[in-house]
């Protein structure tokens, strides 16, 4: 067992983990988070993307231990004071999500990739995704919609691409 | 409500509802749901695919902390096994389902065996591993067609050589005369592989018992939940249908997989009975993988006839489909009627034979997965006439042409058993697809990179499918063991606010949005007005859920029915507080007018304060403003299409690039053009994985190779490429929306679409047929004959 203080959502928890208690079974059993998903075993699938200390990780691989002291960004923290974060008006605007149980982990992950290339080219977007499985989309629209967000934070003007 | 005009939401490609809870991280998925004192399930499976049990010893594992119980199959010899539901082709006394454990023998891998329930789902795991199961292994046989032959190991002493059904359609004779006397006759043995669903989500189960009232409330990611009340309740656990709720949560796809009645569903609901507390249990990925329903498993040979001019004479089918170890829900069904029945696809063949010998084999149960048997279809027939123009050195694009079903010819009885194709015009979709791909110039670019020695495929596929199967009366003559229709109920509160309820329900289709726009129009109201209530059996109409691309045509239809019901009891209450006659009312723009005298009406929402409040109503008149339709649709829809898709391959390294995909669809009229792209962009990546990456394998001792996402290779972002979609419009005129279906079609397209290309682009290297998927390594020896 194990004491740990991490930041979530700009918000301080200081917790009691098992050492064996992975971060994503934190977040969703202990805070209560479950917009982050597990949806496979062997960290192929991405459902389970958050942020930590900056960088996108995979939470079903990352122990909470190993998380003490870390600022963790969650789907749940995205939206600052009731407006959408750009990926998620974009994933909405153009249609980038339909079952919705991977969209998290993909916007997660999408952020990180935005955070490192604000000006991707579509094939950069799909090769810094490939970590992150979606079922439904065939990923045609969530690249769009990750190039609506890049486009929106560059502070260009954006809508939709026409259907 | 307001009596303005209201701007038509039908063919407007708005955002979707359901998406706000989803991308911030408020969706409700079954995992996401806690009630108070639950405990945890984990599932102990069988390591083999054949064997007998011994014994199991569970005391170290009920005796570890944390351990609440420990269950094995004996204990629930009280219910009955599952049941299935679609028995198609007759048979009776073969009918092998599974039961929530199992007793005696295990045939598959990851077959559960005991069950651990625990205060958490980590306790619930560890103590799997302290169960001791004594086994006796016997032979295994996992192929559909060796499971049929002489010495193969048996898996139900009910079932000799394995044999669930032979089912047949089509003129045996004429068939074979044709085949005999034809000019020119092509043949080929051609695989469906398995797949899996892999829907993001896994399936699960919680469920809670009300030991004071001896009711159930179940919460199960399903696509059909008055289905699985009817199923556990009147066949599984025998007690009154009333005694259960089922609540499907957001369901995170399901692609079929999640139609059925599942073990996990049965030993929650005995074990929450059992221990007097909430009993949850979800899969893990490789859990999905091994137990779970797979798709597709077919084998086939296949001969096509035909003329040097390129008419085709004859088609004869003989496919082996492997249902796995025992039946799943709708299981026999998808191998013979939604397979068989629409084997000519696109193309009027005037002699046709089809033997379809379903079968059991030591695998995973096989049932519906996208598309559930018309993707089976469409690749046969798509691949055998490419081989056939191939043999002839005609275009592809012409043998197809000169073989459509003429469209004159419509509604066209295909002469095996499916009520007539509704509709189609199948030669303007093809030249649509032509014309956007820039087919001749492809043709001309093809030549010039050959002589450069590079490789350039181009496949075109051009499909039909059904959709919204259905009447009744015709599915029950297939074996189909209940309704096909679908409800909804229309209500209009009294502030004028619209509920609608539904048996249909979304797993990512955004139908939400898609019947609140319906309902918006047909009532004129705001679409903000209109609340579309799903997937809990409180408060829902009996309703036979969302499966084969049925939602919209069927369930969309029966809110069309109940809103024009809705209307005309409008009238009637309009006439009566106007004096007027109510046949000469008229319903437009929000409001209830007397013809001749627009001045003289009523705003709808002013009719629906006076009903809801109900104080004077005409004699006759019951209060508020509540239809129920039930609706069973006079015939199926078929959509159709064509897709061209155009790739590379690298004879170094086998390598498939896919340069374009070009997709002309016809679906009938689109009501959110949006999500019907959305839809058919899933379904074509589907379909492509099926080509080219995904293979759901077992070895011959029965052992998933598969068994991860590690092993199956569902595409990512990187391995697929934009699609380019586009439309002809042939409104189904079985519904009075016109519509026909977009969840499958993609799927249906696709497969073949891409390999046909393929196969084109390595026909410099003598390749006439290659099994899916071409991965690197096949395409690579090909290269190298």
């Amino acid at each position: 067992m194990a004491r740990i203080t991490v930041t979530v959502n700009g918000k301080s928890h200081t917790s009691d983990v098992e050492d064996r208690t992975l971060l994503v079974h934190y977040l969703r059993e202990q805070l209560s988070l479950t917009g982050t998903h597990i949806g496979c075993d062997t960290s192929q699938c991405g459902a389970c993307v958050v942020v930590v200390d900056g960088q996108s990780v995979k939470s079903c691989t990352t122990l909470a231990a190993r998380c003490d002291h870390a600022h963790v960004t969650t789907i749940e923290g995205l939206a600052q004071e009731g407006n959408l974060h750009p990926l998620q008006e974009g994933f909405w605007e153009c249609h980038g999500l339909q079952c919705g149980f991977c969209t998290p982990g993909m916007i997660m992950s999408a952020y990180d990739l935005l955070q490192q290339n604000p000006n991707p080219s579509d094939d950069e977007v799909r090769h810094g995704l490939e970590g992150n499985l979606c079922r439904c989309t065939g990923y045609h629209n969530i690249v769009r919609a990750v190039q609506y967000a890049a486009a929106k934070m560059r502070g260009e003007e954006v809508s939709a691409p026409n259907v | 409500m307001t009596s303005e005009t209201t701007t038509p939401m039908i063919g407007r490609a708005i955002k979707r509802r359901e998406d706000p809870k989803l991308i911030t991280g408020q969706g409700n998925f079954l995992d996401d749901v806690k009630l108070n004192g639950m405990t945890h399930a984990a599932v102990l499976r069988s390591p083999y695919a054949h064997a007998r049990i011994l014994s199991i010893d569970t005391q170290k594992a009920a005796a570890l902390p944390g351990v609440v119980a420990v269950f094995v199959g004996k204990d629930l010899l009280d219910v009955n096994p599952l049941p299935c539901a679609w028995p198609a082709g007759g048979f009776k006394n073969n009918m092998n389902t599974p039961r929530a454990m199992a007793v005696d023998v295990v045939r598959f891998v990851g077959e559960a065996v005991a069950v651990v329930i625990a205060e958490d789902r980590f306790i619930a795991r560890d103590a799997i591993d302290l169960i001791d199961v004594d086994y006796e292994p016997l032979a295994v046989v996992v192929d559909p067609e060796k499971a049929t032959q002489p010495g193969a190991p048996q898996l139900h002493e009910n079932a000799p050589n394995n044999v669930v059904v032979e089912w047949s359609a089509g003129n045996r004779e004429g068939t074979n005369r044709a085949v005999a006397s034809a000019d020119v006759v092509v043949k080929e043995r051609i695989i469906n592989q398995r797949l899996m669903a892999t829907p993001m989500e896994t399936r699960g189960s919680i469920a809670r018992y009300e030991s004071s009232t001896n009711e159930f409330t179940l919460w199960t990611s399903s696509q059909a939940p008055h289905v699985m009340r009817l199923l556990l309740t009147a066949f599984v656990f025998g007690i009154p249908e009333t005694k259960l709720r089922v609540i499907a949560p957001n369901v995170g796809g399901g692609f079929g997989q999640k139609i059925f009645v599942y073990p996990d569903m049965v030993f929650c609901m005995w074990i929450s009975r059992k221990i007097g507390r909430p009993v949850k249990f979800v899969e893990d990925r490789s859990e999905n993988f091994k137990s779970s329903t797979h798709g597709r498993d077919h084998v086939t040979d296949v001969e096509l006839s035909g003329t040097r001019d390129g008419h085709i004479t004859g088609l004869r089918v003989k496919t082996y489909a492997g249902l796995g170890a025992y039946l799943s829900t709708i299981a026999p069904g998808v191998a013979t009627t939604l397979y068989g029945r629409i084997i000519t696809g696109v193309y009027k063949i005037p002699n046709v034979s089809i033997d379809v010998i379903a079968t059991y084999t030591n695998t995973a149960m096989v049932d519906a997965y996208r598309g559930a048997g018309r993707p089976e279809a469409s690749y046969l027939i798509e691949r055998i006439v490419d081989r056939f123009a191939a043999e002839l050195g005609m275009d592809p694009a012409e043998v197809r042409r000169r073989n459509f079903i003429p469209p004159t010819e419509f509604p066209y009885d295909n002469g095996l058993g499916l009520l007539p194709y509704d509709s189609g015009n199948y030669a303007p979709a093809l030249d649509k697809a032509l014309a956007n791909v820039g087919y001749a110039d492809l043709r001309k670019e093809q030549a010039t990179l050959r002589a450069q020695g590079r490789y350039l495929g181009i496949g075109i596929s051009s499909y039909v499918e059904i959709c919204g199967v259905a009447p009744t009366a015709w599915a029950n003559g297939q074996g189909w063991g209940a309704g096909l229709w679908e409800s909804a109920n229309v209500r209009i509160h009294l502030t004028g606010q619209v509920v609608v309820t539904t048996g249909s329900l979304p797993h990512g289709q955004g139908v939400e949005t898609t019947f609140a726009q319906i309902v918006a129009d047909e009532l004129g109201v705001p679409y903000d007005s209109v609340l579309i209530e799903h997937s809990d059996t409180a408060g829902t109409p009996f309703g036979y859920g969302t499966y084969g691309s049925r939602s919209l045509a069927v369930g969309g239809t029966a809110m069309v029915k109940s809103a024009r019901k809705i209307k005309e009891k409008a009238k009637r209450l309009a006439a009566h507080l106007l004096e007027a006659n109510p046949e000469d009312m008229i319903f437009a723009d929000g409001k209830i007018s007397v013809k001749g005298s627009p001045d003289k009406s009523k705003t709808f929402g002013e009719i629906a304060l006076y009903a809801s409040v109900g104080a004077s109503m005409p004699d006759g008149e019951e209060p508020f403003l509540d239809e129920t339709t039930y609706y069973d649709p006079p015939n199926c829809t078929f959509p159709f299409g064509t897709h061209i898709s155009v790739v590379e391959v690298f004879p170094d390294t086998g390598a498939v690039e896919v340069k374009r995909y070009v997709a002309v669809d016809d679906v009938g009229n689109i009501i959110n053009p949006r999500i019907v792209h959305g839809q058919l962009h899933g379904g074509i990546a589907q379909g492509m994985a099926q080509a080219l990456f995904e293979n759901a394998v077992y070895d011959d001792n029965g052992q998933l190779l598969a068994g991860t996402l590690m092993d199956y290779a569902i595409p990512n972002a990187g391995m697929l490429p934009d699609f380019e979609i586009s439309h002809t419009v042939t409104p189904s005129p079985v519904n009075p929306l016109g519509v026909k279906g977009a969840g499958e079609a993609g799927t249906i397209g696709s497969a073949q679409c891409i390999m046909n290309a393929v196969i084109d682009a390595l026909s410099p290297f003598g390749v006439r047929h290659m099994q899916m998927p071409a991965t690197p390594e096949k395409i690579w020896h090909a290269t190298r004959g």
